[in-house]
């Protein structure tokens, strides 16, 4: 394997990273808070619908219409997030059957939607997403300039920005400190005067956000329009970035570079002298596999958020 | 009130949330055709076609359209089966999908390497597709029953494995010209029949029915009448109580899945040689395991109600283009699958809204009781 091979793989394993990142990140938010939500995937394809609709829409008015289209992805992963929170928290709904609606709700919401405005199974293609950028001076540093700098997506910046601010909002807040007890004991918090159920929203809403971006960024840099396969199942492998980062940031942060890593593999495996006699399924198996070890590995320590999952009953003790 | 008119009104209950949750989702399905400026009454003479072939709004019948909708529904009366099977043991199966494909994978490898007269063959294929589909959820019944790791992110982790082993197999093992299918199945391994396609005026209705019917009694038989399914259900209730009563609490886990992931690998079999007649590499999941998550929740995870919720929700899907010709996306069908699944995950919100009702009619009850009496006072 050349130097060479590893320099040209870099840029687009981090594409393929960024919205893994994004989306694992969000669904550390609502389990922390002690809400399961499988549904990353189903808002990231309503975040995607969102992102390249609007994208489409305002090319031709301004040159910014990618970046609104992410905002807008935010916002469509919000909204529609609120659906699982007011299903698993106000009404005790099963937090994984919530889910599963939401996930097959946003197959059919987002191509019904494109029938209604683009008369077609998808949207219209956008000219250009989001655009590759180059950092000026960094790019000179060696080995890290061309790898980390040159010809990079700016979404993976966001990507790196969001893992710090998960990291500090989480872990080193109040509000982080407050989130993360209703993710393991909701009662013994709710003694403490700490509101469960506005903590759980949040948990919830800020998933929705990332998911939304994290499906915006994809259909934004990695396809030229949102189809009901746009995201094909990188919600699910969010998923496995965040057992698989035992629930923290800097795991999922190395989780979604490792599995990012294993996508742009399977492209590059017939150069690799070692890796050409391996088939091409083996590397998009790999995330899937890799968390089920991990899962058996991780069993009977406590390492997920204790409570998630679990519907918060105000007379239990 | 005593105890037996209780119990009759909680029953009465448990049937009642899914039936008002189907009437909600119809409801907010026609708001979304209307407001996105379409006449909702199109896409229920399309639902009415797809159930009973005639066409109300401009007159004719079709029996084709009642065959499409058996097609549709009976793989998602199988993996509903899958699905709701598991949860009668206290295990969330997302992995239908998946032990489905298996089901399919093997179902492909016996039909093409296997050489066999017709009813030696077909029965050995669909044994075949429900053997690979067990063997499948047997992996997150040992993990759970072993490691105690939960079953949902494992059965979701193997679905897409499966997925990627299925393509796999059938582009490199099996062989394909095209990179999408295998050679054609011999006709000997076919459920398709000539006589049940021209009776249902071309429609693809095949002998898979009888293996869905057969499951369907199955699964009544083995959960309702069986010390064995008891047992199964004893767990489901509550694990430590069966574990204290004696009964094998892990064991009883995997066998769960076992006989869950039959069903779907059942299905693989019938979409395969009865639907198609190749083994087939997917661009994605197909989402029959989806589907088969709400005709379970739908069906209340009993055989009737299971076979009830397959057939409305294969219309849904075999309605489609009936829609789609009458200008309604046919999507519209996946939006009202997943409003009802959503509404039955409410169910607190619904038993709150009959609690209303009934709470006003029973305070009308009450007044024009009274009333009843202060005039026979008079």
């Amino acid at each position: 394997m050349s130097i060479g091979l590893i320099l040209e793989m870099f840029p687009i394993a981090l594409m393929f990273a960024a919205p893994l990142i994004m989306a694992a990140l969000g669904g550390l938010f609502t389990e922390r808070s002690g809400v399961t939500n499988i549904a990353l995937e189903g808002i990231m394809m309503v975040g995607a619908f969102a992102g390249a609709s609007v994208t489409v829409v305002l090319e031709p008015v301004t040159p910014l219409a990618p970046w609104l289209g992410l905002l807008s992805g935010v916002a469509a992963g919000m909204l529609f997030s609120l659906l699982h929170a007011f299903a698993s928290i106000n009404l005790k709904a099963d937090q994984v059957i919530s889910g599963t609606a939401l996930n097959i709700l946003a197959g059919g919401l987002t191509v019904y939607l494109c029938q209604i405005l683009f008369n077609q199974q998808r949207t219209r293609a956008f000219s250009s997403g989001i655009r590759k950028m180059t950092v000026p001076l960094l790019e000179k540093i060696p080995v890290i300039g061309p790898i980390l700098f040159r010809e990079i997506y700016p979404t993976f910046y966001v990507a790196m920005a969001l893992v710090v601010l998960t990291w500090f909002v989480v872990w080193k807040t109040p509000f982080g400190l407050r989130l993360r007890s209703c993710g393991e004991h909701p009662q013994a918090s709710a003694s403490m005067g700490i509101n469960v159920y506005a903590m759980r929203y949040a948990g919830v809403i800020i998933s929705g956000a990332l998911a939304g971006l994290a499906g915006a960024t994809m259909v934004l840099t990695q396809d030229i329009q949102y189809t009901v396969t746009s995201i094909h199942g990188a919600g699910f492998i969010a998923l496995a970035s965040l057992v698989f980062g035992k629930w923290n940031p800097w795991g999922v942060l190395g989780a979604g570079l490792f599995f990012g890593f294993a996508q742009i593999l399977s492209y590059y495996a017939k150069d690799i002298t070692f890796l050409a006699a391996l088939p091409q399924e083996m590397f998009y198996m790999l995330p899937y596999v890799l968390t089920i070890v991990a899962l058996v590995v991780f069993a009977g320590k406590t390492v997920g958020p204790k409570a998630a999952g679990e519907i918060y009953d105000q007379g239990k003790r | 009130m005593t105890m037996a008119k209780k119990d009759k009104d909680g029953k009465g209950r448990k049937v009642l949330i899914p039936l008002v949750a189907v009437a909600l989702g119809f409801v907010l399905g026609s708001i979304v055709v209307a407001i996105t400026g379409k006449n909702p009454l199109l896409m229920f003479n399309a639902i009415i076609q797809g159930i009973t072939g005639i066409n109300i709004g401009r007159g004719g019948f079709n029996p084709r359209h009642i065959g499409e909708l058996v097609i549709q529904a009976m793989p998602i009366i199988l993996t509903g089966l899958c699905v709701g099977f598991a949860f009668r043991t206290g295990l969330f199966n997302i992995g239908a999908e998946g032990q489905l494909m298996m089901g399919s994978l093997a179902a492909t490898a016996v039909a093409l390497t296997v050489k066999a007269p017709g009813f030696v063959h077909v029965p050995l294929i669909l044994l075949s597709g429900m053997g690979a589909g067990a063997a499948w959820g047997a992996i997150p019944g040992y993990l759970k029953a072993r490691f105690n790791v939960h079953e949902v992110v494992v059965t979701i982790m193997l679905n897409y494995t499966a997925l990627h082993l299925n393509n796999w197999t059938i582009l490199n093992v099996f062989g394909s010209v095209d990179r999408v299918k295998t050679a054609e199945f011999p006709a000997s391994a076919l459920l398709k029949d000539p006589w049940l396609a021209s009776f249902t005026n071309g429609s693809r209705l095949n002998w898979g029915f009888v293996p869905v019917i057969l499951a369907v009694l199955a699964f009544w038989f083995i959960l309702e009448k069986t010390p064995f399914g008891f047992s199964l259900r004893a767990v489901g209730f509550n694990k430590d109580a069966a574990k204290y009563a004696g009964m094998k609490v892990n064991r009883n886990i995997v066998l769960s899945m076992v006989i869950a992931g039959a069903f779907a690998g059942l299905a693989g079999a019938i979409i395969t040689t009865g639907t198609f007649s190749f083994g087939r590499a997917l661009p994605a999941a197909e989402g029959y395991g989806f589907d088969g998550i709400a005709v379970a929740l739908v069906g209340m995870n009993h055989a009737p109600g299971i076979l009830l919720a397959g057939l409305l929700f294969g219309v849904l899907k075999s309605a489609g283009p009936l829609m789609q010709s009458a200008g309604i996306p046919r999507e519209i069908g996946g939006i009202i699958q997943a409003s009802i699944v959503m509404f039955v995950a409410m169910k607190l919100g619904i038993e709150r809204i009959l609690d209303l009702v009934k709470g006003k009619r029973a305070g009308k009850a009450a007044l024009a009781a009274a009333e009843d009496g202060a005039e026979a006072g008079v």
